[in-house]
């Protein structure tokens, strides 16, 4: 290689999702400088393909007594001291007939003994609330359950470790460890955007690559037992009920229905997957989602679904067990010193609602062997408000149009991102060193979410970005037709009904009017028909 | 016009797209009493270019000149194919009288040769069409020849950049530049749409005071190109003043829907077939329909009184999913007025190819009506669903008008045929008008 650049910081966090983004802020409020690299976008796995669902623990009470205290502790903090990234809507734990009578007669005492708010609503009662509860319910219990927004999480918690001198390097994947005996001397990472290699000389590497980790870990010679479930999650379009709605049995299949701004977000399934590749939503876990999901919510056989998404998750330790749900979703941290290796850590497995305690643990560990002595401040610190954060929420776009008076250019009609809103957070990636894409935009903003699923709003943004001279020469239409290729995964297993026409219009549209299928063939070395080739006689 | 029984219409087309325009509009040229349910709501997408053919076989991308080649290798090699069932004497002839109906309601377009026109779309991408609006074609002449040529826009029109048009084309348009501009009178206003200023351009004052911001700017610029949005009931006139005005020659971009060309394809069909006497009811929708030997009873809603329409033919042109003509439920793909057997795939989980953007295409764009030769579509037993019961349009199946950029084709050439089978069925050979 030649001369490739080196970078040097005291620790190297792999994987910027919301362990590796809380990770990064943990260190830097300690002081310790950082480097966080991620092979493609802040919470760009399963910690962006999630319910958004901040567990008051009430889930785990019957099965993992310890994971629902945890749940608990940390749902309580984030509630204190990151209250811009949750909607505290309260949660139901609803059972329907059918469902096991004894599991609903346990579950106050088990929430009780995990020290869980929790008491009983009269089923007539909970259906005035929430209208949209069965009429066959026959049990309705009120948890502290709430919403959180995981983007704005990670982006919050990214933001505020720059301000403390954190670097983040987007697109750059770790291809390999450099040893120097018991120690990484230096891990070679390439960018996935300039094709360039930098190595990063770090005093200890933190790999928090979720489900990930296990490939990266196996890089640098270490080895962790890792197994993955896969799990699909619907959105509504409509909000069906104003709280979290949870099936109240043991887990399974589309038990839980998350309200998310102006939609709902129905799932789980939990399927063993071999493979990280080729992850997307299949039309039958769309199907049993609806199926399963409808016994308590009967109004989602007749609901109209948007999109669909899938992650992956990573459970650790974990063998021979058939569907991946009963494995454990406990977090596990790895300090590799049985395999060798003095200075690299694996934080993974975990859920979104305990990412803060994960962190702590890790950047317990890291700081111990690096000597520093400053403590966790993240039990105890707010999370600042980013501005060019804040537009990941939903409803929070269409608020600011109405209280600006209306005078803001809209690109997206659905969920109303206005110009500025693009223009915010092209500039914040621009001023970190970035180059933005629109893909990019629509992971911070709104912009695709809506309805038409992208058809009109990425057509406007790009032609604002070009306006503003961001864009150059083909750059727009590439950036279309891979903004598409990544929302077309969340689709085509939604696609009946109303949405099925959306999908037609938006391919009459994007197909009938502007050809971008026959992109890369002759779309500028055209010339006049008569030397078009297939000649008329 | 003679009615065989009073209050008895020789065709009910129900659609008002495209094809169920042109089936009403070829009726009532051919002399048959016509009355058209549904409204033209789904015009308003259409893009003003009247594609015939120019991609086959899909999965190659091949792209061809002239769209008569195309349709003959079509009906060679996919003679399932709705086009591939009209010969090409036919098919010029449907276009030919749908585009001279055009111009005769105030929607002018370039005559039609045999090749297809590569016109420059608002995103920068290159589209080959067929029948190409008047407004357009200076377009077309100066993509192919790239002289120096001005890109015009304005502050407020959202979905329009000239300026990315101009760096899409890039090194391929070295002579190409673009201007933004302050549409006259919209200083405060954010957001600004097409119709509107297309309106507003009727208006002899603000077109002066528009031409007036342009020419300063003309430089050697040898074509002017703007968003389509030159007038709307008076586009000839609009578009003249700007060529006049301007001294050169100005062409208009076909622009993301709703648009103003489809706005006025709308207008100019609703009044080519008012003036043809085809009886219209814009706001109904069709309850149930009954057949018997002779007609069919057509039962409408949001008609006044709960209206029944009795014709001697019915003529189904309802369009796909954005139409309504098809529904999809999570299982099954139905005809949504008559219960209509539907060609599909056998379940949901092959409508859709995982890559948006795959060259075959999807299934379920290929799912449709069967129809005989005759255009009746067929019952689940292979026969002629009723004697007197035709389909026309992207509700037949074996096509996938999106890829094949036939939609306009299909629409056209598909009613001419079917009308015409409905005349000899009706009337004998001759057309009723006396025609051959």
């Amino acid at each position: 290689m030649a001369n490739p650049s080196r970078i040097e910081t005291q620790v190297l966090i792999i994987g910027g999702g919301v362990t590796g983004t809380a990770l990064v802020r943990d260190l830097a409020l300690r002081g310790v400088d950082c480097i966080l690299v991620e092979k493609d976008d802040i919470n760009a796995g399963a910690s962006g393909r999630n319910h958004g669902l901040l567990h008051s623990g009430a889930r785990y009470v019957a099965g993992d007594q310890e994971a629902a205290v945890e749940c608990r502790v940390e749902g309580e903090i984030l509630k204190r001291l990151a209250s811009q990234t949750i909607q505290d809507t309260g949660g139901f734990f609803v059972a329907v007939e059918g469902d096991d009578e004894r599991y609903i007669a346990d579950f106050p005492s088990h929430c009780k003994r995990s020290g869980i708010l929790v008491h009983r609503v009269d089923v007539a009662a909970a259906r005035e609330l929430e209208p949209a509860l069965s009429p066959h319910t026959i049990a309705v219990f009120e948890v502290p359950d709430a919403s959180i927004d995981p983007f704005r999480l990670s982006l919050e918690s990214m933001a505020q470790a720059r301000t403390l001198g954190a670097r983040l390097m987007r697109r750059s994947r770790v291809i390999g460890f450099q040893r120097e005996g018991r120690r990484i001397r230096a891990v070679q990472v390439r960018s996935m955007q300039l094709g360039e290699d930098v190595w990063i000389e770090a005093a200890q590497v933190v790999n928090a690559a979720g489900a990930w980790a296990r490939e990266v870990a196996l890089l640098a010679g270490a080895s962790i037992n890792m197994t993955y479930s896969k799990g699909t999650l619907l959105v509504t379009h409509g909000r069906l009920a104003q709280r979290v709605v949870n099936r109240l049995r043991p887990p399974g299949n589309a038990d839980i229905m998350m309200p998310g701004g102006t939609v709902s977000i129905v799932g789980t399934t939990s399927t063993r997957v071999d493979s990280l590749d080729n992850i997307y939503p299949t039309t039958a876990e769309a199907d049993l989602i609806v199926d399963e999901a409808s016994r308590m919510l009967p109004a989602l056989q007749t609901m109209r679904f948007i999109r669909a998404y899938s992650g992956v998750r990573p459970l650790v330790g974990s063998t021979g067990v058939a569907d991946g749900r009963t494995a454990s979703r406990g977090f596990a941290l790895f300090d590799h010193d049985v395999d060798g290796i003095d200075n690299l850590a694996t934080i993974t497995g975990g859920k979104l609602t305990t990412c803060r305690l994960m962190a702590e643990r890790a950047a317990d560990l890291v700081c111990r062997r690096l000597g520093v002595a400053a403590p966790c401040l993240t039990a105890i610190t707010q999370l600042p408000v980013a501005p060019e954060c804040k537009w990941t929420e939903p409803g929070h776009a269409p608020r600011e149009w109405m209280r600006t008076g209306q005078a803001e250019t809209l690109l997206c009609e659905c969920e109303m991102v206005s110009a500025s809103a693009v223009d915010t957070i092209y500039a914040a990636l621009v001023a970190a060193g970035d180059t933005p894409t629109l893909t990019d935009i629509g992971m911070r903003s709104r912009v695709g979410k809506g309805a038409c699923q992208g058809a009109f709003c990425a057509v406007r943004a790009v032609a604002h970005l070009y306006q503003r001279g961001d864009f150059q020469a083909q750059r727009g239409l590439d950036e279309i037709i891979d903004f598409f290729a990544e929302r077309w995964k969340g689709q085509h297993s939604v696609l009946w009904g109303e949405q099925l026409a959306q999908a037609e219009l938006m391919e009459a549209l994007h197909c009938g009017l502007f050809g971008e299928e026959l992109r890369g063939d002759d779309m500028h070395g055209l010339c006049p028909p008569a030397l078009n080739g297939k000649v008329s006689p | 016009m003679t009615h065989t029984r009073q209050d008895t219409f020789d065709v009910a087309v129900i659609g008002a797209g495209m094809a169920g325009m042109a089936a009403a509009l070829f009726a009532a040229e051919r002399g048959l009493s016509c009355i058209q349910i549904g409204n033209g709501g789904g015009i308003l997408f259409a893009s003003g270019l009247l594609d015939l053919m120019s991609i086959h076989p899909l999965a190659e991308r091949r792209k061809w000149g002239f769209p008569f080649d195309a349709l003959a290798a079509l009906a060679l090699e996919q003679p399932q194919h709705p086009l591939a069932r009209i010969d090409a004497t036919s098919v010029r002839t449907a276009f030919n009288a749908f585009v001279a109906a055009l111009g005769k309601a105030g929607l002018p377009y370039a005559p039609l040769g045999k090749a297809n026109s590569d016109v420059l779309t608002s995103i920068g991408t290159i589209k080959p069409t067929y029948g190409v609006p008047r407004s357009m074609i200076a377009g077309v002449k100066a993509l192919a020849q790239r002289p120096p040529c001005l890109f015009v826009d304005f502050h407020g029109l959202r979905e329009f950049s000239a300026r990315q048009i101009v760096s899409t084309l890039g090194d391929s348009w070295p002579a190409a530049r673009f201007q933004r501009l302050q549409f006259p009178g919209t200083e405060a206003v954010p957001e600004l749409y097409a119709a509107h200023l297309a309106r507003a351009l009727e208006n002899v004052e603000t077109r002066a005071r528009t031409i007036d911001l342009v020419k300063p700017l003309l430089g050697d610029a040898q074509a002017i190109g703007f968003p389509a949005l030159l007038g709307l009931e008076h586009s000839v006139e609009v578009h003249a003043a700007f060529e006049a005005g301007l001294g050169l020659p100005v062409f208009e971009i076909p622009t993301m829907p709703t648009s103003v060309p489809g706005l006025r394809l709308l207008m100019a069909l609703e009044a080519a077939v008012a003036t043809r006497g085809v009886s219209r009811r814009h706001h109904s929708t069709v309850d149930s329909i009954v057949f018997d030997d002779e007609t069919a009873t057509i039962g409408l809603i949001d008609s006044p009184g709960g209206e029944r329409v009795v014709a001697r033919t019915v003529v189904l042109a309802t369009g796909r999913f954005m139409g309504r003509g098809l529904v999809a439920d999570r299982g099954h793909v139905s005809e949504s007025i008559i219960g209509l057997p539907v060609h599909q795939p056998t379940s949901r989980n092959e409508w859709h190819q995982r890559d948006f953007l795959d060259p075959t295409g999807h299934a379920i764009n290929r799912a449709g009506l069967l129809i005989d030769d005759s255009w009746r579509p067929l019952d689940a037993a292979g026969n002629p669903a009723w004697p007197h019961l035709f389909a026309v349009g992207s509700i037949l199946a074996h096509q996938d008008w999106m890829r094949s950029k036939c939609g306009s084709g299909l629409a056209i050439a598909t009613a001419w045929a079917a009308v015409r089978q409905i005349t000899r069925q009706l009337y004998g050979d001759c057309d009723k008008a006396g025609e051959p």
